[in-house]
């Protein structure tokens, strides 16, 4: 019973994400761009553009320029977060792959380095005035999953272990469309519940940004109107 | 005009955070474009009675129609790093003038009608409902950003603000709220030619006394030609060139070049107007409209090049969009920018050695150089990235014996609005202007403080003009303010020029 409502949870959840995400890409991606307005520093070209948004996405360039704290503390959640989510493709491959294991201590602790992460971005939604300002409960309701994912992660991997052969034997069943038991340790099953929650308001929430960051005019266009004529399809119908 | 010395900020440095004063700009606005003002742009006179269903869809066509403004709106995660950023905040404290939340004004609306999580659950997302006072809320805020994109550099998405403004002033414009100082000048544009309506009778006037002031200075018959066809440079140049202080100088210091670097060159009293106000408003056809008449009089007058003189959100719109707007520029000279910047053209010619200058004529001068904000976040000069900071100081260094630059923090990509852009250039606004001028002023006081600065050089109509009504403000002379040509007419020495016991330079280069 508890393994088929898990299961349907994970499958709609996946549908959910895949077909939202890749909806909200396509628009993003179908709406032209009138104008060029890449904010400088400006690549002058493509290959420029990549190593651009390379540094965003890799190292936050432009949030480090703006605020160290912001900075730091999104900075280790997120990169703490792709260590996390490294290690936990154990738990959908039969045999662990090598880098995966590779991956595996370091992912483990920085499960502490996210909490500590999001703690920090936490704390400014209620110390700074500015932020107090401008945070919405959904603001606070995202970070407030966040955490308790992670906690009830840490919790299963340094408190209370979970019978984590059954979870890898469910997860990978779900991949080969049969449902395996899932142990009923309350840990798990909330740690699980929050993780679809999030799949489930990726597409509709803030959370774009991350696929949203890619088709930001300001910084992926080519700085180069003078070389290049840029015309928009509904722009050009006005000069007929 | 109520300006008490209360309303001027004081700030310990150029970027001094404020606690936040909610209200603190309430109520502030510009005043309405009149009917006739509206209509001639082809928008509705005054406020429809179908406003809301109205603004709803043009926030749906433009966010069809313009990808920043659709993208914009969804991936903002509040991170608050732009929280800071913005002149008009640190002078008014205002937390509507953050730029995430300035945003926020039309993205709560957004989020309410065309999202998921706004329509079934406004309260988590802060979405609202689109009501006569968010309108009016919007028309204030929205005109208390110059548009000038420092949030945009901050932002880890690069999230425009000037997006959102643009995008919300022709939503207000579509359903009868636009602004009189923007559309009143757009309409001159439209049926004269230029921002101030100087018809070509009074622009040929103007220019042939200021040919007669530059032979009773320097001796040389120096020529500002109007419409002459088949000159190889059609110059376009911001109409305050023709008859403000400091610009005019500017003016002159183009004559001077062109005419050492032995050029044919012209204006065009058709398209008299450097400046796109379309831009201020966030228009496509009317910015595109005014960008065609450029196109008509470089084809008309047959010339080979376009150069632009000293305005930064024309230089925006000529460097980044002109292509776009009124391309493609196939019967010009393709061995030169299309189209290019009078610095750019000076700076060639000084490293060419054509100009010979007495850099002496600038020594009563300690000179510093703001970069506006249009050239140094929307644009660029030259071959390589950062040219418009570099050929702008180059130019002054070589005309110049002294320089510095202001803080690091305050130059640049990270550089401040001078308080007056975006279409906020109005006297109705002159609280907002004074204020939102702190930060620059601060950054200048403190090399004034520090290496004794006395004069800053501007290559946009609109800071030059803001800074020479807000400087007196705090502690300096008007003209304190000067143009990058005016530095360059000052030094250059004409041939056939008399160098020594020479007529004295135009007064206002005079302490």
């Amino acid at each position: 019973m508890l393994a088929t409502i898990y299961a349907l949870l994970f499958y709609g959840a996946t549908i959910l994400l895949v077909v939202g995400i890749a909806m909200r890409i396509q628009r993003y991606a179908r709406i032209p761009a009138p104008l060029k307005i890449p904010t400088t520093p400006a690549p002058t070209t493509t290959g420029g553009v990549v190593l651009r948004m390379a540094r965003e996405v890799i190292f936050f360039e432009s949030l480090f320029k703006s605020n160290k704290w912001i900075w730091l503390f999104g900075w280790t959640f997120h990169m703490a977060l792709w260590l996390v989510l490294a290690r936990h493709v154990r738990y959908f491959t039969f045999d662990v792959w090598w880098w995966v294991q590779i991956v595996q201590p370091f992912g483990t602790y920085a499960g502490f380095a996210m909490v500590a992460g999001l703690i920090g971005l936490w704390a400014r939604r209620f110390l700074v005035d500015r932020v107090r300002y401008i945070s919405s409960p959904s603001d606070h309701l995202i970070l407030a999953l966040l955490v308790a994912i992670g906690l009830s992660g840490l919790t299963m991997r340094f408190v209370a272990h979970t019978d984590i052969v059954a979870v890898k034997a469910f997860m990978l069943g779900l991949m080969r469309l049969q449902i395996n038991e899932l142990p009923a340790d309350p840990i798990l099953l909330t740690h699980l519940g929050l993780v679809a929650i999030l799949m489930i308001i990726f597409p509709i929430s803030k959370l774009m940004h991350a696929p949203g960051v890619f088709f930001s005019p300001s910084r992926n266009q080519v700085d180069n109107p003078r070389e290049q004529r840029h015309l928009a399809p509904w722009a050009a119908e006005l000069e007929k | 005009m109520a300006d008490g010395d209360n309303q001027i900020p004081k700030l310990d440095d150029a970027l001094q955070v404020p606690c936040i004063k909610p209200g603190s700009m309430d109520g502030l606005q510009p005043f309405l474009a009149s009917p006739e003002h509206q209509e001639a742009l082809g928008f509705p006179g005054e406020l429809v009675p179908d406003w809301k269903e109205r603004a709803l869809a043009k926030m749906e066509e433009l966010a069809e129609k313009n990808r920043a403004f659709q993208v914009y709106l969804d991936i903002c995660v509040k991170c608050g790093a732009c929280t800071d950023k913005c002149h008009y905040f640190l002078g008014t404290a205002d937390p509507k003038n953050m730029p995430v939340a300035r945003q926020d004004l039309l993205r709560s609306v957004y989020r309410r009608y065309f999202t998921f999580a706004g329509k079934y659950f406004p309260w988590l997302v802060g979405a609202r409902d689109l009501t006569e006072d968010v309108l009016k809320e919007w028309y204030s805020y929205y005109h208390q950003c110059s548009e000038c994109r420092r949030c945009s550099v901050y932002c880890p998405y690069g999230i425009d603000t000037a997006e959102i403004t643009m995008a919300a002033r022709d939503i207000l414009a579509s359903v009868g709220m636009g602004q009189k100082y923007s559309n009143e000048i757009i309409g001159k544009v439209h049926s004269v030619g230029n921002n101030l309506g100087l018809n070509p009778k009074a622009l040929g006037a103007t220019l042939e006394g200021l040919e007669e002031d530059i032979e009773d200075d320097t001796g040389i018959s120096v020529r500002i030609p109007l419409d002459e066809k088949g000159a190889d440079i059609l110059l376009v140049t911001p109409s305050a060139d023709f008859f403000a202080e400091p610009h005019i100088d500017g003016l002159i210091g183009y004559a001077k070049v062109f005419h050492q670097a032995g050029v044919s060159w012209t204006l065009s009293s058709y398209a008299s107007e450097a400046a796109n106000f379309g831009l201020f408003i966030g228009n496509y056809e009317n910015m595109r409209l005014v960008s065609q008449r450029i196109r008509k009089a470089a084809l008309d007058l047959g010339v080979k090049r376009i150069i632009f003189g000293e305005c930064g959100h024309a230089w925006r719109v000529a460097y980044s969009y002109l292509n776009t707007l009124a391309g493609p520029w196939d019967f010009l000279d393709q061995n030169y920018p299309i189209p290019q910047h009078i610095l750019e053209f000076t700076w060639n010619e000084i490293q060419k050695g054509t100009l010979t200058f007495d850099k002496s004529k600038n020594d009563h001068l300690n000179m510093t150089y703001h970069d506006s904000c249009n050239v140094a976040r929307g644009s660029r000069m030259g071959d390589m990235p950062g040219g418009q900071f570099e050929i702008p100081r180059n130019v002054i260094k070589a005309v110049c014996n002294n320089y510095v630059d202001m803080d690091q923090d305050t130059i640049h990509e990270a550089t401040l609005c001078c308080g007056g852009g975006g279409g906020l250039l109005t006297d109705d606004l002159m609280d907002l202007r004074i204020k939102g001028a702190s930060p620059r002023m601060t950054a200048l006081q403190q090399v004034t403080k520090d290496h004794g600065v006395t004069h800053m050089a501007a290559i946009c109509a609109i800071c030059k003009t803001q800074f020479s009504k807000v400087m007196p403000k705090y502690g300096y002379e008007m003209d304190s303010v000067v143009s990058v040509h005016q530095l360059v007419s000052n030094a250059i020495i004409l041939d056939g020029q008399e160098t020594e016991d020479d007529a004295p330079e135009a007064a206002e280069a005079e302490e």
